[in-house]
């Protein structure tokens, strides 16, 4: 095993770590708004982990450049989506 | 049993687990999310069968625009009354359902276990004469020569799809626009986003076209993705569908299918016959179908996602 597979596999454990929290929060936060929270900001930091343990092993620059592609295009959409939903709560207003 | 085993033991109990939940979810926008999430894990249980091609059009049209459809359906469902009684099924009706379900999947189920194995495949076949078709993807050599007919087909009942809905349209609306209505000085954050997406999507949707000759990839996944950035030019509302009546928009429509019968019935003269190719340029043949094909997959897909026209083009009611 060398160095590069022992950083994949410590960024892509914590990577999974975050994802684990953030599921733990969606589950047992109390509203929707903290539970987007949870989502957002969990999903966030253990995708982009994920790619940082995964950089390593791509094929390639072009590969790890679609790594980093990737990570950006979905930081993007989960970024809108959760104002979007956030934005739908406050139509709806506070009730649930 | 080894990591990936267990992981693909995993994979098939929780697309069941999804499935019988769909099933079972009383409401109707829930289960379309479940239906969505369903398709996700499906495209990766293909992605594990080595189907990457599968697992791309699983993704974008199983989960992705179908999800957007039936979404919409639901929400234009949301106002109309509940089903009266009368209407709703008896415990016979259900019982005989039930019946006939379990029937049907014990049947696929037997046929699947009593399979030869290794099963009947024209596989090695396909990649003997792979080379003559001059692509490197074999899913896209299959689709695009020995079976061009079925592809061509599927086009065309894509376009009866267009037809169906927009027969559902009000005479008064005929000729007019479907879909949100667009509305000036559109600002927020999926505004932004579907500004900024769609440059990105259009240049990586050209990319998965091109790349289909000789790796996973395709016009449909291609034109699949160019139809979700038109699906979300119009969502975010800053520009709307144009009328169903432009000449442009027809043309474009059945641009795929009739391209790909222009080039089918030149076939018998400069070829064996019937969507049959010339020796040595069959690969820039395919390439020129399939540009047209993902143009009308693009206009295609918005198109019955939107529904039928209602109102007209200069904002009448």
């Amino acid at each position: 095993m060398s160095v590069a597979d022992i950083f994949t596999v410590v960024a892509v454990g914590a990577g999974c770590f975050f994802f684990l929290a953030g599921t733990a929060g969606l589950l047992r936060f109390p509203d929707s708004l903290t539970r987007l929270h949870a989502l957002t900001k969990a999903d966030n930091l253990g995708l982009g982990l994920i790619v940082l343990g995964l950089l390593p092993q791509a094929t390639g620059l072009l590969g790890a450049l679609k790594l980093l592609a990737v990570w950006v295009l979905v930081q993007l959409s989960s970024a809108t989506v959760a104002q979007v939903i956030a934005q739908a709560l406050r139509r709806r207003g506070p009730s649930s | 049993m080894t990591v990936l085993e267990a992981l693909d033991i995993g994979l098939a109990a929780l697309v069941l687990a999804v499935a019988i939940w769909t099933i079972a979810a009383r409401e109707l926008f829930a289960a379309v999310v479940g239906y969505v999430a369903y398709g996700l894990l499906l495209s990766l249980v293909w992605v594990r069968l080595f189907a990457v091609d599968v697992a791309l059009t699983e993704a974008a049209i199983g989960s992705g625009v179908t999800g957007v459809l039936l979404i919409t359906a639901a929400m234009r469902l949301r106002h109309t009354d509940p089903q009266p009684v009368a209407e709703q099924p008896g415990p016979v009706m259900r019982f005989a359902a039930a019946v006939l379900c379990i029937v049907i999947a014990a049947a696929l189920a037997a046929g699947v276990l009593t399979m030869a194995d290794p099963g009947p495949t024209l596989a090695p076949d396909a990649a003997r004469h792979l080379a003559e078709t001059g692509l490197g993807n074999p899913v896209t050599a299959v689709l695009m020569t020995w079976r061009a007919f079925d592809t061509m087909l599927e086009k065309v009942v894509l376009i009866l799809a267009v037809i169906g809905v927009w027969s559902l349209a009000d005479d008064r609306a005929w000729g007019g626009v479907a879909g949100p209505r667009p509305l000036p000085h559109q600002q927020g954050p999926l505004a932004f986003f579907a500004q900024l997406l769609p440059p990105v999507g259009i240049v990586v949707a050209i990319h998965i076209v091109w790349v289909g000759a000789n790796e996973p990839g395709g016009a449909f996944q291609g034109g699949a993705l160019l139809a979700a950035m038109a699906m979300i030019v119009m969502m975010s509302r800053l520009a709307g569908a144009p009328p169903v009546d432009r000449r442009w928009l027809r043309i474009a429509l059945v641009a795929g299918p009739a391209m790909f019968l222009v080039i089918g019935v030149m076939g018998f003269f400069v070829a064996a016959g019937f969507l049959a190719y010339p020796d040595g340029i069959a690969k820039p043949l395919i390439l020129f179908i399939e540009a047209f094909m993902v143009l009308s997959i693009a206009v295609t897909l918005p198109l019955l996602v939107i529904g039928p026209p209602d109102r007209l083009p200069s904002g009448k009611p």
